[in-house]
């Protein structure tokens, strides 16, 4: 069985603070980690690969220093990691970021492919799916369950609104998976001594044989303009009195709105 | 030419400012900004270590000759009944058709699907309707294979869909494969008239950065939207068309089989459509305390909302949270018990006409947003307010 699961490294937004006089996030002293949902499905990879062997890859695309991401995920079990970086790849959205991450999902091969559901700063869950359709293969989203893997095809439950699904589907496929699939392990001191060691590949776009007008941001379909802070109205008001009239003066309001 | 900031890879460390060769980048509330007078040079992007300034030509919006026209709402609907994003999304794309002047289609894929016609009702000027059992359970790679087609045939410029977890699947496949952009969960929709592009806004980071996000020069320009960003029309009596589209077998069969579904039979009332939520957080305490809130709910007819440490404890599924990383809910009324307000919950229910915040702690944030407060335990409170209500 062999996996790859694709990770970003994000900056460590829980986090962040609002400072309440300016209504800003307080960055300072942020530390960039593994996106954790996928810490997820690289759990979920390690897991399947110590129940029917094989091997885990976990493959990045960012800067240079998403290197520590990928020697984080082999400390907690990742046999192998590739860092995807070019100057070229800056500025993709989720398209260019989506076929980039399928031309090293071809070169390496897989059986199965984990990416978490979303990350927490773009917070899109496109990539997934996206990637899904590059690789021409098929696809589910927010698994929390494998129940049955085997040769050639996959069952899982999903969640959904209303509920979950029980759905099958072949191999190899792309899923993304949700933070109730597992618990993730903690990183074993073997892997920490393996993830200061292990040789982390760099593949640039020439490597990948990427082509110019898909990578980057010149392959992406979309454009931000703007970048703004909201504002934030406050509204607020805080009932006075003793707690049985502030209760009572919320009742009254609430009947006066015709809210109850 | 265009530079710009990211905002989710910029830390605000400042090593760009010496070396911009004008003076013309400051950092404000934790992210480098760039001055009126930029001559994009380049040497900012090379001082930036973690790739967060981008220059970049803005392509040229497709020429005016362009041919799509068309705003196009993917009309979901889940065992045959139409979901309310599908009504959602009509309101919306109803406003854009007219700026644009041009037609507002529904597309709606399933099997024995009811009120189809509603949709014209709700805004639609046609319905393009594929009716196939094979459809019926949503089979993502046959639904993704019909809008694809669709979408070639008769070449929408803008096509919305919910971000359910139908839609978030289903959509960026759809986008991948017609090879144009998608934005995820906006909460604005807006055109520029004069280049006619569909001007996507959405909160990135939990809700405190906005983005406005286009697509210049691909189409269609696709968007989704969470359910409750937009409120529906109130349905009209309007002319309009069905369409019935064949259902297009794909060369390549389906490989993806629902084989189950289990309901999740914890919600009594729906938190998407509740006009009230009673929502619970850390503050409870614990799993058996939640019964507090649903008796609070009962009186109220309301629905049983979380934030997200009760459902990482196990005191409630899923469904009931409320975030984001949950549901988007909008009710009339949100009453918030022992949640501290942690800006990922805010992205969720911020939108709610009334909101009132029960918490002991007077510094909580959630105070900021509440349209009334209660400082105070809530032990004591919810019961006051139950026994007054009854």
């Amino acid at each position: 069985m062999n996996v790859v699961v694709c990770l970003k490294q994000v900056p460590g937004t829980t986090e962040v603070k609002i400072d309440p006089q300016t209504n800003t996030l307080i960055r300072q002293g942020i530390k960039n980690i593994i996106n954790p949902f996928d810490t997820y499905a690289l759990e979920e990879g390690v897991r399947l690969k110590e129940k029917h062997s094989g091997r885990v890859t976990v493959i990045t695309m960012g800067p240079p220093q998403a290197e520590e991401a990928l020697r984080e995920a082999i400390s907690l079990g990742a046999d192998e990691a590739v860092l995807l970086s070019d100057h070229a790849f800056a500025g993709a959205d989720t398209w260019a970021t989506a076929y980039t991450l399928s031309l090293a999902v071809r070169k390496l091969g897989a059986d199965i492919i984990i990416c978490g559901r979303q990350t927490l700063d773009g917070d899109t869950g496109q990539v997934g799916p996206e990637l899904a359709e590059m690789l021409k293969l098929p696809f589910i989203a927010y698994v929390s369950q494998i129940e049955e893997i085997a040769e050639g095809h996959i069952r899982v439950r999903r969640m959904i609104e209303e509920g979950h699904e029980v759905m099958e589907t072949t191999l190899p496929a792309v899923i993304t998976v949700v933070k109730e699939i597992n618990v993730p392990r903690l990183p074993s001191l073997r892997g920490i001594a393996r993830s200061k060691s292990a040789p982390i590949p760099v593949w640039d776009a020439a490597t990948l044989g990427a082509a110019k007008d898909k990578i980057g941001l010149a392959g992406s379909c979309t454009r931000v303009i703007k970048v703004f802070f909201p504002k934030r109205v406050s509204r607020g008001e805080k009932l006075e009195g003793d707690l049985k009239s502030q209760v009572e003066k919320l009742i009254n309001k609430l009947k006066e709105a015709n809210l109850i | 030419m265009s530079i710009k900031i990211d905002p989710e890879k910029c830390i605000g460390c400042g090593n760009c400012i010496p070396a911009c060769p004008f003076g013309l980048i400051e950092i404000d509330r934790g992210l480098a900004w760039i001055k009126e007078g930029c001559t994009f040079c380049g040497a900012c992007v090379d001082a930036c270590g973690y790739y967060a300034i981008e220059i970049g030509e803005i392509p040229a919006p497709t020429p005016t000759g362009d041919s799509h026209r068309g705003v196009w709402v993917f009309a979901e609907q889940r065992q045959g009944n139409l979901k309310n994003a599908a009504y959602e999304l009509l309101a919306k794309g109803r406003e854009l058709a007219e700026t644009l002047q041009t037609e507002l289609s529904a597309v709606c894929l399933g099997h024995n699907i009811k009120d189809v016609s509603q949709l014209i009702a709700y805004g639609a000027d046609k319905v393009y309707l594929v009716d196939s059992p094979e459809l019926a359970d949503n089979q993502e790679d046959l639904c993704a294979g019909q809008l694809v087609a669709l979408i070639r045939e008769h070449q929408p410029e803008i096509m919305l869909a919910g971000a359910t977890a139908l839609g978030r699947s289903l959509i960026p496949r759809v986008a991948a494969r017609l090879h144009t952009g998608l934005t995820a969960d906006c909460t604005g929709l807006e055109i520029d008239t004069e280049k006619r592009l569909l001007l996507q806004t959405r909160p990135t980071f939990g809700g405190n950065i906005m983005a406005t996000i286009i697509c210049p020069a691909h189409r269609p320009q696709m968007a989704t939207v969470r359910p409750r960003v937009f409120k529906k029309n109130r349905p009209q009596n309007r002319q309009g068309q069905i369409i019935k589209a064949d259902f297009k077998r794909e060369a390549v069969t389906a490989k993806t089989r629902l084989l189950s579904f289990v309901e999740d039979l914890t919600e009594t009332v729906k938190l998407e459509d509740a006009d009230i939520i009673v929502a619970g957080g850390r503050g409870l305490g614990k799993a058996e305390n939640f019964k507090l809130l649903e008796e609070l709910a009962s009186v109220l007819g309301a629905a049983v909302g979380s934030s997200r440490p009760p459902v990482d404890e196990g005191w409630l599924p899923y469904s009931h949270q409320v975030g984001q990383t949950g549901k988007t809910v909008c009710p009339k009324l949100y009453i918030a018990c022992g949640i501290s307000g942690a800006i990922q919950h805010l992205a969720g229910m911020q939108t709610s006409d009334v909101i009132v915040a029960i918490n002991e702690d007077p510094n909580a944030p959630i105070f900021e947003i509440a349209t009334y407060g209660i400082v105070g335990d809530l032990f004591q409170v919810v019961p006051m307010l139950i026994e007054n209500l009854k």
